[in-house]
Parts: C-alpha cells; structure tokens; sequence
C-alpha cells in the first residue's frame, strides 16, 4: 500500500474525522450509541455503505450526467442500505430490532452523501473505496468511543456483561441514568470535540467575524 | 468504462465503433444517456435487492418465528437468556379457537396455523364493521397458548392481540391466569413505533405494570383501561399510559379492550371463568 492510499484510509480517524472535524453523521450518533454492541454493529454497516456506495458511483462517473448526479448517488446508497439492513435481519435479528429504523437511516447520513460528492465523483475506485471505508471507520471509532462510555456509566455494562455492579442488582453503582438518553451524546460529542481540538489546534475553524474594537472618545 | 474510452469520442474513431459503443460515447448529460443511465441504474439496482429480498427470506422468517416463540417465552415468565427456546416452548398446547364461540376447533393444525394468512382469507375472516383496534379485517380463528402446571391443571393461556397505534399494527401477546381476568404480563413483539416514545411498549418497567391487573371487574364488565389517569373501578384496572406516546398508548388501550371484549376473546374468556372443561 503506498503512502496515499494508506493515508485515505487514515486519516478520516481523527485529523479528518467526520464527526469531530466536519460534525456530521451527529443524528444517527445520538441515537445508537446506548450500548456498545449496538454502536459496533452500526458502525461496521456504516463503513460498509460508504466504502462500497463510493466505490460503486466512482466507478460509474464518467457517465453519471450531472443533472441527476444526486438522485444516481441516493439509488446507489439506498440499495446498499436495504441490503445491509437484509443482512442484519437474516443473521442478527435481535440487533436488528434495537436499531429499527437507524439502519434505513443511513440513507441520510450526510457522511455517506458527503464522501460520495466530495471525493468519489472526482476520484478512481480503490482510492474511494478506501476513502469510504477510512470515514466509515471515522465515524465507526466515535460512535464506538461514546457507546463506550454511555453504556459503562449508563448501565455499568460492557457488551452486555456487568463491569459495574449497579444497585438494583444488588451492587454499588449508580447508574446515571441521564447517559442512557440522546442528549448524554450530545455533551460527549461535544467534549471530544474540545479535546480533539485542544490537541489538535489547526482544526478550530476560523471565526467568520471578528470583533471591532470601539475606541473611547 | 475507463478515461480512455470516453476521451476518444472524435468523429474517425466513432465510425468504427458499433452502435452500443457509440451511445456510451454520448456526453453523459444529453438526454438519451440520462434516461438511459436513470433507468439502467434502477433496473440493476432493484435486481441486487429484489435477489437480496428473496434469497435472505427463509432466514429472515426463521428470526421471525423464533422470536415469536421467545415472546410467548417472555410474556409467560418462562424465558431466561440462553435457554434452549424450542424445547421450552414445547411445553405449551397450542389450540386453534373459533372466536365467535369461545371453543377449541379441531379444524386446523394449531401448530401451523397462521392467524395472519387467515385473517387476509375471506373464507376464515370477517370484515369488522365496528372496528376501535382498526385492524379491518378479524380472522374467526386465532391460535392460543395453553400452559398447565405440574398437575395438568391450567396455569395460564396466552392470547395473540394486535391493533393500530400511532405508526404501525402493534402484534402482541396478553398472558392472562387460569380465571380469565388477572393480568400476567403483556407483550409486543413486532411494531413500528417511535422509538424512545412509542416504542416504550418495549419498556420493561411499562410492561411490568401490567402484572396482576385485572381485565374483568367483580361484575364481569370490561375494566381494564391505558389511561393518564385512574378510572373510577379503581387502580386494578389501570394501567398507566406511556409519556409521550399518547396515541401509541390509545392504540393498546383500544386493542386490548377489543380483544377482552364481546367480539375478541370475551366468549372463550367467560367460558374461562366460569370455569368449563378445559
């Protein structure tokens, strides 16, 4: 692998993170992040979609006309996303039940459309691939991250299994319950972004305006 | 088809070129070639799905199947995780019952029979002309649980329920005790409710509140109620409505009353607690 297509798939994990640096992809990140499992399961049929739904409409570039280049786009990631939520409804039924509609939501994650206009139109077929899984998997470690945390404090579990006795079962921990309910996300997300950023200055945008200073007469 | 193809389109190489080559030569955005990649597009994609669709179904319903057998499981306080859900489900009869009469019909083989198949059947339905569940149509046959205890005496009878919510057709299961009226449990096993709000029939702490309930007050009238707030007959027959989902929690309040009631299990209910051999 040289040194670009390892960066493709790279980089999208954190100096390029969906979620961290282009802020997208946030609705589905609230939504499926309770517990572990269900954030990996989302995460890997997310890598999927856009790894393959970039590969696909790079392939057929050059003939997609321009005038009905998003609705060409949509057709493609719509059938990858029913094929996936086939897939998950054959082979992991209880996992496809928890995330009910999030999977047909995929759909509308901007990161998929995102990824397809921004790179795959202009780029070759492996390198979208790549591309397209290295945001997936962007996307993917976030959600893993927030699942994480939301599932361990939220529940005292990990996949399932008791980390933290809670309470109710007879041991020490209290859950906190805020973390089980989408807005917990919201403050996570929120305070990797502040970390990310801290570490990594060059992504703080740029201020759209700056404030003029008035002097006193 | 590569860069190079479609930077050749010059008027001498064109001529040596059939007339498929030619068309793919087309700009991609003169009208031919957009029609023609719309439909293309649509005709490979919905052969991928539809092949998808019909190769996954055997498996799909092999899912279904099984977690309807674990929600009877569940909704009769028989399922743990990791018990072997066939052989538990075993130990229940299942029974076809004609519902207009309350009785046991040999008609059928309980273990096959397919309510919903049967209730889209003119043969084995009736169009419902009053209708508060809005299910339109009601199968006159509808499979029942029974589950005896270690002396062959009835424990509980576990009924199939289903009606409209906000969404989408609520299918369910009411685990009722021997006479006919305490509340076991209650149980969804397939909807298309909000989730957060609508899908808290999922709930266990919502489902809970279903335990030792009563359907039938002392007179035998209908009493049980999804309300905000307690009916006069008191909290027995109450169960308190989902924040949130208002019209999610008229839907189960409509469709277990409908299924309680005169043109639901009523006559098999009453048969019930009148105690007659069973």
């Amino acid at each position: 692998m040289s040194k670009t297509t390892g960066k493709l798939l790279v980089e999208p994990l954190v100096d390029h993170n969906p979620i961290t640096l282009q802020v997208l992809g946030i609705c589905s990140a609230l939504a499926v992040t309770t517990s572990l499992k269900v954030s990996l399961v989302m995460a890997i049929a997310v890598t999927c979609v856009t790894g393959l739904s970039s590969m696909f409409i790079s392939m057929i570039r050059s003939q997609i006309p321009g005038s009905i280049r998003i609705i060409v786009q949509m057709v493609i990631i719509a059938s990858l996303v029913i094929l996936v939520d086939q897939v998950l409804k054959a082979y992991a039924y209880e996992i496809s039940k928890t995330l009910s509609v999030f999977v047909g939501l995929i759909i509308t994650n901007c990161i998929v459309m995102g990824r397809a206009e921004a790179f795959a139109m202009k780029n070759p077929p492996i390198a979208s691939l790549l591309d397209g899984i290295g945001n997936g998997l962007g996307y993917g470690l976030l959600l893993v991250l927030v699942g994480f945390i939301r599932e361990l404090f939220g529940a005292g579990t990990l996949f399932g299994f008791t980390v933290l006795p809670a309470v109710n079962n007879g041991g020490w921990y209290v859950p906190n319950g805020l973390l089980l309910l989408p807005p917990s996300a919201f403050f996570l997300i929120g305070i990797i972004i502040w970390i990310n950023r801290t570490w990594k200055p060059k992504q703080v945008e740029e201020r759209e305006y700056t404030i003029q200073r008035v002097e006193a007469h | 088809m590569s860069e190079h193809d479609m930077n050749t389109d010059n008027g001498r190489e064109v001529e040596k070129k059939g007339p498929l080559r030619r068309f793919l030569d087309l700009p991609p955005d003169s009208l031919p070639k957009t029609i023609f990649v719309a439909v293309t597009l649509c005709l490979v994609a919905s052969t991928f799905v539809s092949f998808a669709s019909v190769s996954l179904r055997p498996a799909q319903e092999a899912n279904k199947l099984r977690d309807k057998q674990k929600n009877i499981l569940e909704v009769a306080g028989l399922y743990e995780p990791g018990v072997d859900i066939q052989e538990r489900f075993s130990a229940f009869e299942p029974h076809v019952l004609e519902v207009a009469s309350g009785q046991f019909t040999e008609q059928f083989d309980a273990r096959t029979f397919d309510d919903r198949a049967a209730a889209a059947d003119p043969e084995t339905s009736r169009e419902l002309v009053e209708d508060p569940a809005s299910i339109n149509r009601q199968s006159l046959y509808k499979t029942v649980y029974l589950l005896r205890d270690e002396d062959g005496a009835l424990d509980k009878v576990i009924l199939p329920i289903h009606g409209y919510g906000l969404w989408s057709t609520l299918y369910g299961f009411i685990a009722l005790e021997e006479d006919g009226s305490s509340i076991y449990g209650l149980q969804f096993y397939e909807h298309g409710e909000t989730p957060g709000l609508g899908a808290e029939v999922d709930n266990p702490r919502w489902k809970a509140l279903w335990r030792d309930k009563r359907v039938f007050d002392e007179d035998g009238e209908l009493a049980i109620t999804v309300a905000k707030t307690a009916p006069p007959a008191g909290a027995d027959y109450h169960v308190d409505a989902i924040a949130g989902a208002t019209l999610t929690s008229v839907g189960v309040d409509k469709l277990v009353r409908f299924w309680m009631d005169e043109q639901g299990y009523g006559p098999f209910l009453e048969r019930l607690r009148t105690g007659e051999a069973l």
